[in-house]
């Protein structure tokens, strides 16, 4: 985005590939609400939609404070997008301090919108600022346009019968308008949202229109910006091309899942950040055969999941690293007794209570390795937020066909950023499958299917085939408690070899990028987008790397033994100190190096690059 | 749905494994009891259990059930019940089990009032780890953990359902067949979260500890047999009662007081405010009598229910 000559006309409409725009202001602000409507605006356009949002874990935190920031990143754009932008093309800040948080971002000549009703006072000095920067030329690297939001909002709002405080409120859809104006987004989609969200409080709802429409004009009319930016329409892929976050993928989902299978969605949950999206949206919803039980903490969430599991339904329940630690030895109870079980971990900052709004990969091994005994269970990864969806779908299939428990490790980044995609249709199951067991003759509640090992799904309500599940060890066959030495080694490899036949149901791994190179940069789960815009970068200037993405953690492809020796370096991305590269060296005997990242945030593409060009054998 | 069931055709192959003389055969015995009077085929009848001496009555049950973890068995049960309402569900768990890892559990299943019946077996002693402190020991009790007395207060089961709102609270000593068959019953036909306190002795680690309500002589003069729409009264022909005076629960000898019985007070399982049953829990030894049958039994919005 390269413009210098600022005029009073708009006289250039030049055409833009993509644009990154962040909306930042206090907690209070409606940030992330603007961010979300202008993605939504642009994926009805036809546009693809990345965006990341970036709020503090107080609900409140004083206001003007840096502490209170809270900023939603929108990228936009006509070609398909793997993460949510590096650098900032428009900062829009409501106030001094969301400025101080993210001016970094902004790149050079990039575009800041200012409220600047805000920069004076107490403001300036709560976000550390001696002087007014809007006045004292400290942003001469940037083109700024302060503009009194708070003024002009309160001017348009004028005569509707609204308090000052809710008339400021509409100032993010001032905002949002004036974005809108700036790079031709359209209106009409926001216009309908805010005519259903306010349909019965007739006062805001014109109020949040107006103040919307006043943005466009103010654009049109004050002649303060000189160029206008065309995304360059497209056909829209899908009346209903939504931008959906991780955890709306995942409760579609899980819906779908569970309707494909014929049966009822059972819910167990906490609330817990980063998880509770899933939990709230579930409980909203009204399909008839959806089940959602708040208990009163985290093992009775999964335990009840393990009940219904028990009792014909797909248990499901979905947490956050420490929920995952309170929920382990339930999780073990549902490997014993071998029923099929989603447990939804979306990932956040540890040890302990650690950064619960700031993302991290750091529960792989607790997936793996966090309960007592051997107690092998399916651990999948989604890649991005879309994938959310068709990983719990793979878990439902996986769970109920081999009766086991399948911990998905999601994260912050997928579940709290948004993609737009068009959503799939459920599809009823095609077929009445027979789940489960009916024959009462030879009926025996550890018999194992001879080509998965998955013992018989036997619920109560059926004549006959009374039993006993728990946690003490049964004997194969029979399910009878066994205290057998020879027993107890039987069923400990059966349980593991259950879990390893899972790799049958991987996907031959696709090697990305250049596989004639001798790098090959390996990640899971969300660090694919990074590594995809890594990849083009490196392509770019013709440095060859390859790249795998595991979606499965456990048990690991079969196909990556095959792989791995073909490359001479391996570098492991993740945001964690190196757990699946400890895997994998254990398991493969390579040697394979870790590129970690434990900031809390997502890995940037150029940080991938720098760490291949920096590994030895890669030219710079 | 009412079917012909024996009580033989609850009971599983598996010999039980108590204790010789332990209660749990007691309860073992009313409970498939009540399972074969009410009619409910042994496919609809779910058991969950926790861990501990109690947790074990599952196996010797041909119904469907569940082992589960140390106090997490109302978990497992509420997600059977909210997916299969037309079941039955019971809990069976005991005074560590419910009252100290699980307390958190207990008192949401109180509270909640979901269709579902809880047996709490106490015993006042861990026995399946062979005989430490319990949430429920007396103050003062000698344990494997407290061999100089214990100084903790101990928790009142029925005290604590009635607090929290629980919709049928009973209670019944394991050697009293005729009482333990009336009270499961009813929790059995009651609608709502169900509590059930049994009085159980622990025969290894334990023995004796409700001797005075267990031994038939001194039962009539320390136990008061809860009868909705009765007088309070006890003893063994009756003589005793309980009275309210200025505020306190008074025993009197209705003979010697020369009052009629009109002057007891009468038991109102089915009144909304759990206060009198609440006061009527908390007696006990060694004053006495120690309150038995249904404490409290009221209609309430049961939770999952449509």
């Amino acid at each position: 985005m390269k413009d210098t000559v600022k005029q009073n006309v708009v006289n250039e409409t030049p055409q833009l590939d993509e644009v990154t725009i962040k909306f930042a202001g206090d907690s209070g602000d409606g940030i992330q609400l603007a961010g979300y409507q202008l993605a939504r605006s642009a994926a009805m356009q036809g546009s693809y939609v990345k965006t990341r949002p970036d709020f503090p874990a107080e609900i409140r935190a004083p206001v003007g404070t840096l502490a209170g920031v809270s900023g939603l990143q929108v990228r936009t754009g006509k070609n398909r997008l793997y993460t949510a932008g590096e650098q900032l093309d428009v900062l829009v800040v409501l106030n001094p301090a969301a400025l101080k948080v993210n001016r970094d971002e902004l790149v050079e000549n990039g575009i800041l919108i200012a409220n600047s009703d805000t920069f004076k006072g107490a403001n300036l000095k709560k976000a550390g600022y001696e002087n007014n920067p809007l006045e004292d030329g400290s942003l001469a690297g940037y083109r700024v346009f302060a503009t009194r939001i708070t003024t002009l909002t309160r001017g348009a709002l004028k005569g509707l019968p609204l308090s000052r405080k809710e008339a400021d409120r509409c100032k993010n859809f001032f905002a949002l308008g004036l974005i809108c104006w700036l790079f031709h987004r359209p209106l009409e989609p926001v216009q309908q949202w805010i005519e259903q969200k306010f349909a019965k409080a007739s006062d805001l709802q014109q109020a949040n229109l107006r103040a919307l429409e006043s943005g466009w004009n103010y654009g049109e009319t004050s002649q303060s910006f000189a160029t206008t930016y065309n995304m360059g329409l497209q056909k829209p892929t899908s009346d209903d091309a939504e931008p959906l976050t991780g955890n709306a993928a995942t409760v579609l989902g899980l819906r779908h899942a569970a309707k494909s299978a014929g049966l009822r969605l059972f819910m167990g949950g906490y609330p817990i950040t980063p998880a509770t999206e899933i939990l709230q949206q579930l409980k909203a919803c009204t399909d008839e055969d959806v089940v959602v039980f708040q208990a009163e903490d985290e093992m009775a969430a999964v335990g009840a999941a393990i009940g219904a599991s028990f009792a014909g339904a797909l248990g499901v329940t979905a947490t956050s690293g420490p929920g995952l630690a309170l929920k382990g030895e339930f999780i073990n109870l549902a490997v014993m007794t071998e029923l099929p079980l989603i447990v939804i971990n979306v990932q956040r900052g540890g040890p302990s209570t650690g950064l619960p709004t700031k993302t991290e990969q750091g529960d792989l091994l607790q997936a793996l390795y966090g309960r007592n005994g051997e107690s092998p269970l399916v651990v999948l990864a989604p890649q991005s937020p879309r994938d959310c969806y068709d990983i719990v779908r793979e878990a439902a299939h996986i769970a109920i066909k081999y009766m086991t428990p399948v911990i998905v490790l999601s994260d912050l980044t997928l579940d709290s950023g948004t993609e737009s995609w068009s959503l799939p249709e459920a599809q009823a199951s095609a077929a009445e499958r027979t789940l489960f067991a009916a024959e009462p003759d030879g009926f025996q509640p550890y018999a194992r299917d001879p080509q998965t090992l998955a013992r018989p799904w036997a619920i109560p309500g059926t004549p006959g085939l009374e039993h006993i599940l728990g946690g003490l060890e049964k004997t194969d066959g029979a399910g009878t408690v066994s205290y057998d030495p020879a027993n107890h080694e039987k069923m400990v490899h059966l349980r593991a070899e259950k879990i390893a036949g899972v790799a049958r149901e991987i996907a031959p791994l696709q090697l990305l990028g250049d596989a004639n190179g001798d790098t090959l940069i390996i990640g899971w789960g969300s660090t694919y987008g990074p590594i995809m815009e890594a990849l083009q970068i490196l392509e770019q200037r013709n440095i060859s790397v390859a790249a795998l993405c595991l979606r499965c953690l456990n048990p690991l492809p079969g196909d990556l033994s095959e792989l791995l020796p073909a490359f001479q370096h391996i570098l492991v991305l993740e945001n964690n100190l190196g757990q699946l590269c400890r895997l994998l060296r254990a398991e493969y005997l390579v040697d394979a190096r870790t590129v970690g990242k434990v900031t809390g945030l997502a890995f940037k593409a150029s940080e991938i690059v720098d760490a291949v060009t920096a590994s030895a054998g890669v030219p710079a | 749905m009412s079917v012909e069931v024996k009580r033989s055709d609850f009971l599983s192959a598996t010999a039980p494994r108590w204790c010789p003389g332990c209660g749990c055969y007691g309860v073992l015995k009313g409970l498939t009891q009540t399972f074969a009077d009410c009619g409910i085929p042994r496919e609809k009848q779910v058991v969950i259990s926790g861990i501990g001496c109690s947790a074990r009555l599952p196996y010797y049950l041909d119904t469907y059930a569940m082992h589960t973890l140390h106090w997490r068995a109302p978990a497992v049960a509420t997600g059977v019940k909210l997916t299969r309402p037309d079941l039955s569900v019971w809990i069976i768990t005991g005074d560590g089990d419910a009252l100290a890892i699980g307390g958190n559990h207990t008192l949401h299943f109180m509270r909640r009032n979901m269709d579902l019946k809880m047996l709490l077996l106490n015993n006042q002693i861990y026995g399946l780890t062979k005989g430490q402190l319990s949430p429920t020991s007396p103050t003062g009790m000698k344990t494997k953990t407290s061999p100089y007395g214990s100084a903790d207060n101990p928790v009142h089961p029925i005290g604590l359902a009635l607090s929290m709102g629980a919709s049928f609270v009973a209670r019944v000593g394991d050697k009293d067949p005729a009482m333990l068959d009336a009270v499961l019953g009813a929790a059995q036909a009651h609608r709502g979260a169900a509590f059930v306190e049994v009085l159980m002795n622990c025969i290894t680690f334990h023995d004796g500890a409700f001797e005075a309500v267990r031994d038939k002589t001194s039962r009539a003069e320390k136990s008061l047999e809860l009868v909705h729409g009765q007088p309070l009264c006890f003893g063994a022909n009756g003589e005793f009662g309980l009275r309210e005076r200025d505020g306190e629960l008074q025993r009197v000898r209705i003979a010697e007081s020369g009052r009629d019985r009109n002057d007891l007070l009468i038991h109102d399982a089915h009144a909304q405010d759990p206060a009198m049953a609440l006061r009527i829990s908390q007696l006990g030894f060694p004053d006495g009598p120690l309150a038995l049958g249904v404490f409290r039994q009221i209609e309430a919005p049961v939770y999952g229910a449509a």
